[in-house]
């Protein structure tokens, strides 16, 4: 056992002894935060949108001013001719064109009808939704404000909403799980693969191997030192949300601290599974960085929900775990459910968990090659 | 003994041994890079592969949004609007209940993301001319995906709402009201296919994660293993060095990226609307400022793992704030202004306006030539700040 701490508070010493991984490993989930937190996010607010006014009369005025004093839009340009739309979508500035027929005003009073077209940039199709349908909520309360009354008497369903867990709709709600989820697996993995890596690379661990510690001592004497950090870690961006944010784990803590431990541990069991296969530190990087990074973020249901992708991504990402730890932290953080609701992708963490370390046991060298 | 000039003088001579030198030097690179069996098949097969799995999944569309439903009405015009939702493509109506518990549970358990109660008496209030209440609770965790949900189901709720009007038309005339017809139209993406919007976005995204880990690790690498002293005791200049180093990355990246872009013709379809000289000019301007920018950050690592951590650090931040899933307009001031310098953001925009609207080279030379400044200031640094003595 004293042979076994000396090992740990080696390890510890080689982590501190670099500061600089020291303020990146707590930097990192810092910065996520506070980049999801306040500076992208999917709405839109001052897009650029161009006028096309054939009509240049007292409604098709009052309309622009309204859609853009709306805030969700920026005047870009006032357009004479249709021809000019290609030419300023192409610079990247504009996201729609908004057009108004010739003599709009006139139509609308006489006709009671007239019409308005938004033309809007496709190659980006969030926002071009997105501006579609602000603008068109934007005319048709234009509209309704015209007819008065008489529109209301017509309105036979009043729908109500109730947005259940997240009342006030704010996206870090999504994010802050998604962060742990991400920082977590990534760091855990990178971490402990490179270090075990490491010492095949340079041959220091035939010094380690003919050492009296047995090799499940080695392991866990290496992975030690991370899961401490990483459990750090989980702290930091819990407190960090919360500070900043004000986002409240809704569940029990305890149990969420314990699922946090248990998707640390996954991830360095796989970790730990990384560097069995790797015989050198830039293989185990590619794997653990380039391999993981863009399929957890992309299929693990952060910021794409895997409801809305082709069926059979269903089946895709189910061989990831944080697909299943997204679901644990929403529902114990947000939700505020217990284990009741989430004993499934526990076990199947568990069950994960397992199958890494017998892999890794199964291809854990003890003799040189 | 004296020497005569060759043939073109000394200079000449002198010009030609240093691009000799520079020559071997990128041979080494390449061996070294080629002789790692598994890193050699990673950097083509890992782009390919995740272009190839990624680019289908991606997409903000919103479908099949599962229902529950309470109808304590059953009335004729419940199960009107009922049908209604059913046959949108948005939604799918998975669970009728009677229960409000049982609801809220399939809502807690993830099984639907919203609940429509009807409350009893809604078709006779719609009869009577009264309004009928409708109430959904939508799990509004993805706050994003709660508003859409919300506006498609309002949406779905206007259209029923015309259909009884018309159907009662004859029994109670409406007064004609005044307006407004909006067509809309999407232009180069008429169908809104994602795909065309994330190939461009997750192709930057790998180009940039291999260039700047692969250039970045072979110089440390040789730190650590020390091999780079028998370099620095070399007549070898600083420059050629840094060349050197990122020439075979520069040649890898693009070679992804054509891989990239032969898989986003044949198996995606991606419209090629601009030059494809022009995205490739782009793209290896913004590849001399990566793997610039990956030497000057190796120059201050001693150990790989410092150095991917450094990286890794960057390239999150980078492809946050490139405007990958986001708009990029509605960051706030200092997050555009940071962006100045994320050459991420640039080839971003660079290659879905070349690709998917054909901009030309006019359209795009603000962000082409804050790319070249930033290639060069990126590279200026790290030639500057290798240093051939200990």
């Amino acid at each position: 056992m004293k042979r076994f701490l000396g090992f740990v508070k080696k390890e510890f010493l080689h982590i501190f002894r670099d500061y600089r991984t020291l303020f990146i490993l707590f930097g990192i989930p810092a910065a996520q935060i506070l980049i999801f937190g306040y500076a992208v996010s999917t709405d839109i607010k001052n897009a650029g949108v161009a006028i096309l006014d054939m009509s240049h009369d007292e409604i098709t005025e009052k309309l622009t001013d309204k859609i853009i004093s709306s805030g969700f839009f920026r005047k870009t340009e006032t357009l004479l001719n249709y021809n000019d739309i290609d030419r300023i979508f192409k610079k990247g500035k504009t996201k729609a064109v908004i057009i108004f027929e010739h003599d709009f005003g006139k139509k609308l009073i006489s006709e009671g009808k007239s019409s308005l077209s938004i033309i809007a940039d496709g190659s980006e199709p969030n926002t071009a939704t997105l501006v579609t349908n602000y603008t068109t909520a934007i005319v048709n309360n234009f509209t309704a404000d015209l007819a008065g009354p008489t529109l209301n008497n017509s309105l036979r369903i009043s729908p109500e909403v109730k947005m259940l867990y997240n009342p006030e709709l704010k996206s870090h709600f999504m994010f802050v799980p998604g962060v742990v989820t991400l920082i977590l697996i990534l760091i855990c993995a990178l971490m402990t693969s490179v270090t075990i890596t490491r010492e095949k690379e340079f041959g220091t661990m035939e010094v380690l191997l003919v050492s009296p510690l047995r090799p499940i001592q080695i392991i866990l004497g290496k992975v030690m030192p991370y899961f401490i950090l990483s459990f750090i870690n989980v702290l930091l961006i819990l407190v960090l949300s919360w500070l900043v944010f004000g986002l409240p784990v809704k569940g029990s803590l305890i149990l969420l601290l314990a699922e946090c431990m248990l998707y640390i541990m996954m991830s360095l069991t796989l970790g730990i599974l990384i560097s069995t296969v790797s015989s050198n530190m830039q293989q185990a990087i590619f794997i653990s960085l380039v391999g993981l990074m863009l399929p957890t973020v992309l299929l693990s249901g952060f910021i794409f929900p895997i409801e809305n992708m082709p069926k059979i991504y269903d089946y895709v990402s189910s061989i990831l775990p944080p697909r299943y730890f997204i679901v644990i932290i929403k529902n114990i953080m947000i939700k505020g459910t217990g284990l009741m609701y989430i004993w499934k992708e526990t076990l199947i963490l568990i069950v994960m968990t397992v199958v890494f370390i017998g892999l890794s046991v199964r291809n854990f060298k003890i003799r040189l090659e | 003994m004296r020497l005569s000039p060759p043939l073109g003088g000394w200079g000449a001579k002198r010009k030609k041994n240093k691009m000799r030198t520079i020559f071997y030097l990128i041979r080494k690179e390449f061996l070294q890079i080629f002789r790692n069996k598994f890193i050699s098949k990673a950097i083509f097969a890992v782009p390919l592969v995740q272009m190839l799995i990624l680019v289908p999944a991606v997409t903000f569309e919103l479908k099949n949004v599962r229902l529950t439903i309470i109808d304590k009405d059953i009335s004729p015009e419940s199960r009107g609007l009922i049908n209604k939702l059913n046959g949108s493509t948005f939604f799918k109506v998975s669970f009728s209940t009677f229960s409000d518990e049982e609801a809220n549970n399939l809502l807690h358990r993830n099984k639907c993301s919203m609940i429509l109660q009807i409350p009893s008496g809604f078709g006779k209030d719609i009869g009577n001319g009264k309004q009928g209440k409708l109430l959904a609770t939508i799990d509004a965790v993805n706050a994003s995906s709660a508003q859409l949900t919300w506006a498609y189901f309002t949406g779905v709720v206007r259209d029923y709402n015309t259909d009884l009007i018309k159907s009662n038309l004859t029994t109670n005339p409406v007064i004609p009201l005044p307006g407004i017809e909006i067509t809309n139209r999407y232009w180069y993406n008429e169908l809104l296919n994602y795909k065309y919007y994330m190939l461009p976005g997750i192709l930057v995204i790998l180009v940039t994660a291999i260039g700047f880990l692969l250039a970045g690790l072979n110089m440390v690498r040789e730190k650590e293993i020390g091999t780079i002293e028998q370099i620095n005791v070399t007549p070898v200049r600083k420059y050629h060095f840094i060349i050197a180093k990122m020439a075979p990355v520069l040649l890898i990246g693009l070679t992804d990226l054509s891989l990239g872009l032969i898989i986003g013709k044949l198996a995606f379809n991606i419209p090629f609307e601009g030059s494809i000289l022009l995205l490739f000019l782009g793209s290896t301007i913004f590849l001399v400022a990566v793997l610039g920018l990956a030497l000057f950050i190796s120059t201050f690592s001693s150990t790989q793992q410092q150095y991917m951590f450094v990286a890794f650090f960057c390239m999150i931040i980078f492809i946050l704030m490139s405007g990958i899933f986001t708009p990029y307009e509605s960051m706030p001031m200092w997050a555009q202004d940071f962006n100045l310098v994320n050459p991420v953001a640039y080839l971003m925009r660079i290659n879905r306006m070349v690709m998917l609207k054909g901009s030309t080279i006019l359209d795009i030379s603000r962000e082409l030539i804050s790319l070249v400044i930033i290639a060069i200031a990126f590279t200026t640094l790290a030639v500057r700040r290798y240093r051939k003595t200990t």
